[in-house]
């Protein structure tokens, strides 16, 4: 480090792109949040995995446990709100260690002096219905009420606990194996962008946000142990989610972007706000590395259940160009772009 | 959202087919073999165009001996580190400044206006001219629209300008004029370029003619090109063709918008609100009538003459050492690549830009650094 580039802000402050679930998060976390605990031995998936939760051996089975702090403006959106956010978050991040039936979820809220009882209530009563979509209920939970202009409306933590046969990490990725994504990409980002900017789209823009748990468990029971890595395509995207794979498994990637379902409208409004797909949220999504033997019947269960009625065969791992991803235009090849926390609000 | 309107991705889009795309690649290359000498090296100047180009991966079915480089075509590239400065101060001042996300992160003589931002000015991102005079409506504060973009772009301020903005409102113009940094270029001594493709979204309100008084005097072609690969790739054989044939005229290749006498009105509101007035271009030149600033009939709304602003207060810092080893000129002036700067991909990176070609989404360096430039894919 130079001594003048010292005085530079983004050295010395925290700032949006560092929540933005790209690079800069990750080096953050690293230098910072992660320091001392690192070394800690586990039994099992720790912090210095950096995946979506972590997982403890007890006995033959596997204890799995996430957590996650959801903001979201606005808190009620097309498709969902926060408290449906935070429910399918959580119970997503858990499906993506490979435990589709959680135990229970605890559940605390902060909120802002002056917040609406009945904006409470709405969101009380969304968390309920998702829960049940889920099969899960919340245990236990913690309210506090921060003074006006403390905090931004409302901030709801979830924290989940599931036990598994099987953990799946995001580092299990082999060269050969191919890459399934559940369904169309980018809903999620677009439709709170639209809505937050007012931008006048005339066309029916839904958040995907939903619990897909259920989905997950349909396609790992068709095909036991053939699945070898998994991630949500949330903060970040699509292509956070495959540079953090590609990265930890030691594969490289390459998707063919003609195989990649995304709706007409979500390719013309990011189009419009040059934005790309690969990097806006998902929250009811998921890419799945496979043996390529299993393709066939992965997908076959995947498309089998409402939730993955899109689910397309999007890439494969190679062995080379390790930790990058490249994207195959149908025209031209290129590596895929990761967020960086470009100037865009926050959206989930 | 139903199954049904879900489709298969961009081949289906008739200026995105990827079988035409390869029919233009090999006619390219069998054009460029025809000229019988490498390389054969033309410019583009303009950011979306080399956006396209990474985006589409075309550089990967671009001919070998085929060298396309991009030129000045990045208005945040190219806007000048004192016209930053005035942002800064501004902002740090308590005025609230509007921008194009692409310029929060250029870095100034000290700071960006995003590290002004992070420590406590307040910084809107706005899509448009448009919705920086409407958060001037909404609000009591004095708004200032930190304008930057081509002619293209000016046209929007201008009828923002000519719109009875709010009085809270006020534009600091970074605006740029691109055909005297054509003419910049085409002088430079050791200047490799043998044909320019004009940008098509320019030429909508200028007219393709602007460009016939340049081929005179200089004698190399100009094509005027869309931003979908096959305009590209289309507009790159028309070029090269040119090129062969010793014949040096301007080619209109995207009729579909752009007509020889362009947008009549757009340029009427243009030159009612603008001015050219020379300035130094970031990393490029001094260029004479390549600014555009506001003319005194609009003083009212024109933040250099609404504040003073004394940039000096920043300069309690020296810059970056980093910056004198930056090479972002030579490559906006098409005499270097981001692979012969020793500080791309490392010291400099989109996260902690050192030139401004590593901010903007449509920097060369951005661009390059993001979808790996030439890649071997």
């Amino acid at each position: 480090m130079t001594a003048t580039s010292s005085i530079r802000t983004s050295e010395t402050l925290v700032t949006l792109r560092h929540g933005a679930g790209g690079r800069a998060m990750r080096q953050l976390i690293g230098e910072t949040l992660a320091a001392g605990f690192l070394q800690t031995p586990v039994d099992g998936i720790g912090l210095a995995a950096m995946d979506d939760g972590a997982a403890l051996r007890i006995g033959e089975r596997w204890l799995v446990v996430t957590t996650d702090s959801h903001v979201v403006h606005p808190i009620f959106f097309p498709g969902g709100d926060i408290g449906r956010l935070a429910v399918a978050g959580t119970v997503n991040d858990l499906a993506m260690m490979g435990a589709t039936e959680p135990l229970g979820l605890t559940c605390a809220i902060i909120m802002e002096e002056g917040f609406r009882r009945s904006d409470l209530e709405r969101i009380q009563r969304s968390m309920q219905g998702t829960c049940r979509e889920a099969g899960v209920t919340i245990l236990t939970g913690d309210t506090k009420v921060m003074g006006r202009g403390e905090l931004d409306g409302i901030v709801i933590n979830t924290t989940g606990v599931a036990l598994a046969d099987a953990v799946i990490p995001d580092a299990g990725l082999r060269p050969g194996d191919r890459i399934l994504l559940t369904g169309s990409i980018g809903d999620h980002g677009i439709a709170l962008m639209v809505k937050r900017h007012s931008l006048a789209i005339d066309a029916a823009l839904e958040s995907d946000v939903t619990p897909i748990n259920g989905l997950i468990r349909a396609a790992l029971a068709a095909a036991p142990g053939t699945v070898t890595a998994m991630k949500d395509p949330t903060r970040g995207g699509v292509s956070s989610a495959l540079h953090e794979m590609a990265e930890k498994s030691g594969v490289g990637i390459v998707v063919h972007e003609p195989r990649v379902p995304i709706s007409p409208v979500v390719r013309s409004a990011a189009e419009m706000l040059g934005l790309d797909p690969f990097q806006i949220a998902n929250e009811g999504k998921a890419l799945l590395g496979v043996r390529p033997e299993a393709v066939g019947a992965v997908l076959d269960a995947l498309r089998a259940h409402p939730l993955g009625i899109a689910a397309a065969e999007v890439g494969e791992c190679i062995a080379d160009h390790v930790g990058r991803v490249i994207l195959d235009t149908g025209i031209g090849r290129r590596l895929l772009v990761e967020a960086e926390g470009e100037p865009l609000p926050r959206i989930c | 959202m139903p199954e049904a309107v879900l489709t298969e991705g961009a081949s289906e889009l008739r200026f995105r087919d990827p079988a035409k795309a390869k029919a233009l690649s090999a006619a390219l290359g069998r054009v460029v073999g025809e000229i019988g000498r490498v390389p054969v090296s033309v410019m583009h100047v303009c950011g979306s165009h080399e956006q396209s180009i990474a985006k589409f991966g075309l550089r990967t079915i671009l001919p070998r001996d085929l060298n396309v480089i991009m030129g000045p075509g990045c208005p945040v590239c190219v806007t000048d580190v004192p016209e930053v400065d005035e942002a800064v101060v501004l902002a740090q001042d308590g005025v609230r400044i509007a921008t194009y996300g692409d310029m929060l992160k250029v870095p100034g003589s000290v700071r960006s206006l995003a590290d002004a931002q992070a420590e406590g000015a307040t910084v809107d991102v706005v899509y448009s001219a448009a919705q920086a005079a409407e958060l001037a409506r909404d609000t009591t504060e004095d708004v200032v629209f930190f304008a930057s973009g081509f002619e293209t772009t000016a046209v929007a301020t201008a009828a923002v300008v000519l719109g009875d903005p709010p009085p809270n409102f006020s534009v600091l113009s970074a605006h740029k004029y691109i055909p005297p940094v054509m003419e910049i270029v085409a002088e430079m001594p050791g200047t490799k370029v043998e044909g320019f493709l004009a940008a098509g979204h320019a030429a909508t309100i200028t007219g393709s003619a602007i460009f016939e008084r340049f081929v005179a005097r200089h004698k190399i072609p100009v094509v005027v090109a869309g931003f979908e690969p096959l305009d590209i790739l289309g507009g790159l054989v028309k070029l090269v063709e040119l090129v062969r044939d010793g014949t040096p005229r301007v080619e209109n290749m995207y009729p579909r918008c752009v007509t020889p006498e362009g947008n009549k009105n757009a340029q009427a509101q243009l030159w009612r609100v603008f001015r050219t007035v020379g300035g130094h271009w970031r990393g490029i030149a001094h260029v004479p009538n390549g600014n555009l600033r506001l003319r005194d009939e609009f003083a009212r709304v024109d933040t250099r003459r609404r504040y003073r602003i004394d940039v000096r207060r920043l300069w309690t810092h020296a810059p970056s050492a980093l910056t004198q080893v930056c090479i972002c000129g030579n490559i906006m002036a098409g005499i270097a690549s981001p692979r012969d700067c020793p500080l791309f991909g490392k010291e400099c990176v989109p996260d902690n830009p050192v030139g401004a070609c590593m901010v903007s989404s449509e920097g060369t360096c951005k661009i390059w650094h993001q979808y790996g430039g030439h890649p071997d894919l």
